[in-house]
C-alpha cells in the first residue's frame, strides 16, 4: 500500500517537473513573434501615394498600411523618401513650396487631403516629432500644457493633470516634477526630446509620427527613447523614421524598407532583418554596395 | 531570399568581409580535421592500429582548441558588426555547425579509444564489416556537409539528411545482429560490447552531420527545418 503511494507520489512529482520544464515563448520577451500584418487593423491606410517636388516625383506609387497600436519603422539611405511619406501623414509636406500629392491617405476612412479636412485637427490627431527637440522657450509646464490652451481648454486642474500623466507618460516625471516652472530650455537633449514627445501626446493624438527621434541624441538617452517608444504603443499608433538600423530591429514591429521613392520591403521586422525577401532589402540592412 | 555563394563579400566594410571570410574558413578548416579524425579512427579500428589510434585520442583536444577559437570569433563579430540578414545567419550557423563538429571529434576520439582496447584484447570479434560500412558512410556524410556549407548547397545538404536515415536504419540491424551474436557465444559480450559502443559513436556522427547540413539550410533558406520530417526539409530546399 505505501509503495503504491509512494509511486503515486513520484508520478505527481514528474509531472511538476514535467510542467515547469514547459517551454513558454512569450516568456522570454517575444510577444511580437508571429505578428502577421494581415491581422491588424490600420491606423492609416495609403493608397497609391505619389509625391512630386515640382517636376521631380519622390514618391513612385506607396500601397501600404500602418497598423494600429503598433510601431512601425522606416528605413532606407538618404533620399529615399521615408522622411517624404513621413511628413505626409499629417500634410507637412503642404508647407512646401511647388509639393503635389496624387493618391490617397485614410484616417478613420477619410482621405486626410480631402478639402474638407481640418489640417489643424488632423496634425491633432496626428503628432509629430522632430530631430533636433524643439521645445517652446517657456517653462517645461507650458511646454505641455501649451496644445491643450489652444485647444481652449481653461480647467487648472484638467490641465495639471493632463500634464502630470504626459510627463509620466514620457518617463520625465520624476526628473522634472520639482523645476515645472523653469525654462525648458535648460534641459538636456534627451530631456528636451521626451519633453517634446510629452506635448504631443498631451493632445491625445491617435498617431505619433517620429522622424529620427534620437539621432541627435547620446546612447542613453537613445535608450530611454527606445524604452518610451515601447511603452507608448499600448496607446498610441508610431510610425518611427530612422537612419539606425539597430533602432529600427530594436523598437519596431514592422519594418518598411524604401529606396528610391519605392516601398521594396514591408514586413514583420524579424523576419526582415533575419530573412529579408528582397535583394535589395538584403544588399541594405547588410551594408553592401547595391 | 535565398542566399548565393559569393554573398558574403561585397560589403562596404572591407574588414567586415575579410572576417566572415575568416570565421568561415577557419569552420571548413577544422572540418577537414575533423573528417581526418572520423577517417583515422575507423581506420586504427578496422586495422587495430593502436599507434593511430593514440595519435587521434592525442589531436582531439586541437579540435576542442578550435572550437572555442571559433565560437569566440563570432561572438566578437556579433558584439563589434551587429550582423543582419544573411551575415547573421552565417554566423549563427558557424556557431551551430563548430558544436557539432566538436562532438563529431568527442565521437571520434572515443572510436579510438575502443579501438586502442581492443587492440589490448587481441584477436578481432564480429562486427567489424558492420563498423567499415556504417564507418565510411558517416565520413562521406561529413564530408558532404562540410562541402555543403562551402558551397551553399542546400541539395547536398538535404542528401546527408537522407542518407542520415539509412545509417539509423542500418545501425539498428547490426545491432539486432550483435545481440544475436552475444547470445549464442556469451564469452564474446565483453569484447561485443567494444563492437557496439563505437557503432553507436558512428551512429551519432551521422546525427551530428545532418545536424551541420540542417544548418546549411538554415544558412542559406533561412528556414529552421530542425526536428522536422524528412518530406517537410525537402519542401523547404525545393521551395
Amino acid at each position: 500500500m505505501q509503495k503504491q503511494t509512494e509511486e503515486q507520489n513520484m508520478t505527481a512529482e514528474t509531472q511538476n517537473t514535467n510542467k515547469s520544464h514547459s517551454f513558454n515563448v512569450s516568456a522570454m520577451g517575444r510577444e511580437n513573434k508571429g505578428l502577421n500584418m494581415a491581422q491588424e487593423e490600420a491606423a492609416l491606410t495609403v493608397k497609391n501615394l505619389k509625391l512630386f517636388y515640382g517636376e521631380k516625383e519622390a514618391l513612385h506609387g506607396v500601397d501600404m498600411i500602418i497598423p494600429k497600436k503598433r510601431v512601425t519603422a522606416f528605413i532606407g539611405p538618404s533620399g529615399c523618401g521615408k522622411s517624404t511619406l513621413l511628413r505626409c501623414f499629417n500634410r507637412m509636406n503642404d508647407l512646401v513650396e511647388g509639393c503635389r500629392i496624387d493618391g490617397e491617405i485614410l484616417l478613420d476612412n477619410q482621405n486626410i487631403y480631402d478639402k474638407s479636412v481640418d489640417v489643424a485637427e488632423l496634425r491633432r490627431r496626428v503628432g509629430m516629432v522632430f530631430q533636433k527637440p524643439n521645445p517652446f522657450p517657456k517653462t517645461i509646464y507650458e511646454n505641455v500644457a501649451y496644445g491643450l490652451r489652444i485647444q481652449g481648454v481653461t480647467k487648472k486642474r484638467v490641465i495639471d493633470e493632463t500634464v502630470e500623466w504626459a510627463l509620466r507618460s514620457s518617463a520625465l516625471w520624476d526628473e522634472v516634477k520639482d523645476r515645472l516652472h523653469e525654462s525648458a530650455l535648460g534641459m538636456s537633449g534627451g530631456q528636451q526630446q521626451r519633453l517634446v514627445i510629452a506635448r504631443t501626446i498631451a493632445v491625445k493624438p491617435e498617431v505619433l509620427l517620429l522622424d529620427e527621434p534620437a539621432s541627435a541624441l547620446d546612447p542613453i538617452s537613445t535608450l530611454k527613447i527606445e524604452e518610451l517608444i515601447h511603452e507608448l504603443k499600448n496607446d498610441f499608433t508610431i510610425a518611427i523614421v530612422t537612419h539606425n538600423m539597430q533602432q529600427a530591429a530594436r523598437v519596431s514591429d514592422y519594418t518598411a524598407f524604401m529606396y528610391m521613392g519605392d516601398l521594396i520591403e514591408f514586413g514583420n521586422t524579424d523576419e526582415l532583418f533575419t530573412n529579408p525577401s528582397k535583394k535589395k532589402t538584403e544588399d541594405y540592412i547588410t551594408g553592401r554596395y547595391g | 531570399m535565398d542566399l548565393t555563394k559569393d554573398a558574403h563579400t561585397h560589403h562596404i566594410s572591407q574588414q567586415f568581409n575579410e572576417e566572415l571570410e575568416q570565421v568561415k574558413n577557419s569552420l571548413l578548416e577544422m572540418g577537414g580535421l575533423v573528417e581526418r579524425q572520423v577517417g583515422d579512427a575507423i581506420r586504427a579500428l578496422v586495422e587495430a592500429d593502436s599507434a593511430l589510434a593514440q595519435k587521434v585520442v592525442e589531436k582531439d583536444a586541437a579540435i576542442n582548441a578550435m572550437e572555442m577559437v571559433i565560437d569566440e570569433e563570432c561572438t566578437r563579430i556579433i558584439a563589434r558588426r551587429q550582423p543582419a540578414a544573411s551575415d547573421l545567419r552565417l554566423v549563427i550557423a558557424v556557431s551551430k555547425a563548430v558544436n557539432d563538429l566538436e562532438r563529431i571529434g568527442d565521437e571520434s576520439a572515443k572510436v579510438a579509444r575502443m579501438a586502442i582496447k581492443l587492440c589490448e584484447e587481441g584477436e578481432s570479434p564480429r562486427g567489424y564489416v558492420e563498423i567499415r560500412h556504417i564507418g565510411d558512410r558517416v565520413r562521406r556524410m561529413t564530408q558532404e556537409a562540410l562541402t555543403a556549407f562551402a558551397r551553399l548547397d542546400v541539395e547536398t545538404a538535404l542528401q546527408v539528411a537522407q542518407e542520415d536515415k539509412d545509417v539509423d536504419q542500418e545501425y539498428q540491424s547490426a545491432m539486432r545482429e550483435l545481440v544475436t551474436f552475444m547470445m549464442e557465444d556469451p564469452r564474446s559480450i565483453s569484447r561485443v560490447l567494444n563492437v557496439i559502443w563505437s557503432l553507436r559513436s558512428l551512429e551519432r556522427i551521422g546525427d551530428h552531420a545532418r545536424n551541420i547540413s540542417e544548418d546549411v539550410i538554415y544558412l542559406v533558406k533561412g528556414k529552421d527545418v530542425r526536428h522536422t520530417s524528412l518530406a517537410d526539409i525537402v519542401r523547404t530546399v525545393r521551395d
